[in-house]
């Protein structure tokens, strides 16, 4: 009976080939922004989770203060960390990969006649471990040139391609402020980042160097640390803060001075921020489907209409109700699956070429695609079932007179 | 092929059709009794209205009746369900309407195919069977045409095949000879005729017009939703 039913329709539906055509259009479209939708943000999602990864693997970042968000201010206040924190840092907290002083600021650098305005960060060898930063050329600090504070320094691509073009920066003579610097090594461009900070424009420094020539103080405003593995994150933040706790002589009652930031924690603000808008692109794009479904019932409303005569037929010579309501509820599905296929073709063609024009990875959803497809098949049995319905109860005799 | 003639296969007795409810009651049979014999040709006559369609359906088993019974070769069809019904049209009725209801875009070999469907034969059964049942209507060289490209005769002759193709225990025509010229009309109550006589087809047929019940063997008169008189103008054989 089911194997009739197919047959009937798939001929019904090939006869009417147009009209068919114009049945599944609201269903292609639905589909397809929808699996257009879901890849772009998809892709977005994964774009950010690689940019923030691009600002080091397993980071852990120290701030003196109490965790606000974005303001500094009471960063100021509390106690900055002094090279002493390090050492013990260093010493005492397990699976860490590095122990990095930062201090920045920005500075004017000034090479032949141009001059640059960029970000200054003193900082030590373990700076590079922690970010994961390759030379392209030149070297990293020595040992001598760390303690002495020697005005060396090493810069990123960006700082390269204002000040010196195409002409090899290492050995030059940079000037900074009042004083200069030499260039000892360059880094590799590691692009830009999120939010569109370039980490490239950058110029790296001795701390000592730093704190005697520009902060003029002893004080490390921030400790970048970097776990082993991602498993050992927890136990080092929380090794971390046991350890500033004591160092800080924080009492039990007292609130910490000092904030820990997790890097993964900013990867799952961001990417859920994104989940949440790939969820909500793709409910938008899933009332378009309901609107198709909706298309799909009104055709075969209409078609049930016209083929009033034809139905009239088919019950007078024994075709049972259930044959014909089958037939028009296959009908109706066969057009709204037709419709999903189509769709996700169209769709994953469209979702490609937008992440390969705006330059994301691709990623492809499995899951969304067989949702789709079933959502559509879905849409042909819910909205096919009223007006196949309507065909197989129609009255034989008043059917047959339906002109 | 022929029973006994005191074996009728059709058998109504007081058959009682009304449409409306309390006093706004109209009849269309107000109690018909009517036997109809294995073999027979059988035309039922009348004006409009008298009830001849009406009982035409109800023998067809697509419309329900009040009261009275109705007994179609054993079967008291008072008491089937709707798919009960609709499995006695699929397996021994066969039907032709005046307007020939044939599907359009459909070819006519198709037309012919759609009762074997149902049926469930197989898709090479199928086209043997409607080929024949073509043939033995002298269509078989337009099977593909479809019945926009069919003359109102040939549209009628391919509804008389996919009638027979299922070789049904009675046929019913329900004025098969109203859209079509009086020539026409003569071929097709001719080839029905010959079905009847050849093959022992049990043919009931609804019609005005006289020069086409005198094919029959057998004329009953419907007026007023009664059977006016029943005669016999041949001898069944």
């Amino acid at each position: 009976m089911i194997q009739n039913a197919f047959f009937l329709a798939l001929r019904e539906i090939r006869r009417s080939a147009m009209r068919s055509m114009l049945t599944t259009l609201g269903i292609v479209i639905g589909i397809a922004s929808v699996i257009a939708m879901v890849m772009l943000g998809d892709a977005t999602t994964a774009y950010i989770t690689q940019s923030i990864s691009k600002l080091g693997t397993n980071m852990l970042m120290v701030i003196p203060g109490q965790e606000r968000k974005g303001v500094p201010s009471s960063s100021l206040m509390a106690k900055k960390f002094t090279h002493n924190d390090i050492e013990a840092i260093k010493k005492e907290v397990a699976n860490i990969r590095g122990a990095a002083p930062v201090g920045s600021t920005m500075i004017r650098a000034v090479y032949g006649n141009q001059n640059y305005s960029t970000t200054i960060e003193g900082t030590d060898n373990d700076y590079f471990i922690v970010k994961d930063w390759v030379f392209a050329s030149g070297r990293n600090f020595s040992e001598i040139e760390l303690r002495s504070g020697k005005a060396v320094c090493v810069i990123g691509e960006s700082v390269k391609k204002e000040l010196y073009k195409d002409q090899d920066p290492i050995g030059t003579s940079l000037r900074l402020e009042n004083f200069s610097c030499e260039v000892i090594g360059l880094l590799e461009s590691k692009g830009a980042a999120m939010f569109g900070m370039d980490q490239d424009d950058v110029i790296i420094a001795p701390i000592r160097m730093f704190q005697r020539r520009i902060s003029g103080n002893q004080d490390i405003s921030r400790i970048m640390l970097s776990a082993s593995s991602a498993e050992v994150i927890e136990s080092a933040k929380a090794s971390t803060i046991a350890l500033l706790q004591e160092r800080r002589r924080i009492g039990l009652t007292q609130e910490d001075d000092f904030f820990v930031h997790d890097m993964r924690e900013m990867v799952q603000t961001l990417s859920s921020t994104t989940k949440m808008l790939t969820i909500l692109l793709g409910a938008v794009a899933a009332i378009s489907l309901l609107v198709g479904g909706i298309g799909i019932m009104n055709i075969m409303l209409v078609s049930v209409t016209e083929r009033t005569r034809e139905i009239g037929i088919r019950l007078a010579i024994g075709a049972l109700e259930r044959e014909v309501l089958l037939q028009f509820l296959i009908e109706a599905v066969v057009l709204s699956s037709l419709g999903g296929i189509i769709g996700i073709a169209l769709g994953i063609g469209v979702g490609v070429g937008t992440t390969i024009y705006f330059d994301l990875p691709l990623i492809f959803n499995t899951s969304i695609i067989f949702i789709a497809f079933l959502f559509s098949t879905c849409v042909g049995i819910i909205f096919g079932y009223f007006p196949a319905q309507k065909a197989a109860r129609l009255n034989p005799i008043d059917a047959l007179r339906h002109e | 092929m022929i029973q006994e003639e005191k074996e009728p296969i059709i058998s109504l007795r007081g058959i009682v059709k009304s449409y409306g409810s309390a006093e706004a009651t109209t009849y269309a049979l107000r109690g018909v009794d009517l036997d109809i014999k294995q073999g027979e040709f059988v035309a039922i006559m009348g004006p409009s209205g008298s009830g001849k369609s009406t009982v035409m359906n109800i023998i067809g088993g697509l419309d329900t009746f009040n009261s009275g019974e109705y007994n179609f070769g054993g079967v008291d069809i008072g008491s089937l369900s709707l798919d009960q019904k609709t499995l006695l049209r699929r397996n021994y009725i066969g039907f032709i309407f005046q307007g020939f209801n044939l599907l359009g875009k459909t070819t006519a070999i198709e037309n012919v195919e759609l009762p074997l469907l149902y049926r469930g034969f197989s898709a090479h059964d199928r086209s043997e069977m409607a080929m024949n049942a073509l043939r033995s209507v002298g269509l078989e060289k337009v099977s593909h045409h479809t019945p926009g490209q069919l003359s109102g005769g040939q549209q009628q002759r391919v509804a008389i095949a996919r009638a027979i193709v299922t070789d049904p225990f009675i046929l019913l025509a329900d004025e098969p000879t109203g859209n079509l010229d009086t020539v026409k009309g003569k071929e097709i109550m001719e080839l029905l005729s010959s079905f009847n006589k050849e093959k022992g087809l049990t043919i009931v047929m609804v019609t005005h017009e006289d020069e086409m019940a005198a094919y029959a063997s057998r004329i009953i008169r419907f007026r007023d939703g009664k059977i006016d008189n029943s005669v016999h103008t041949k001898i069944v054989q």
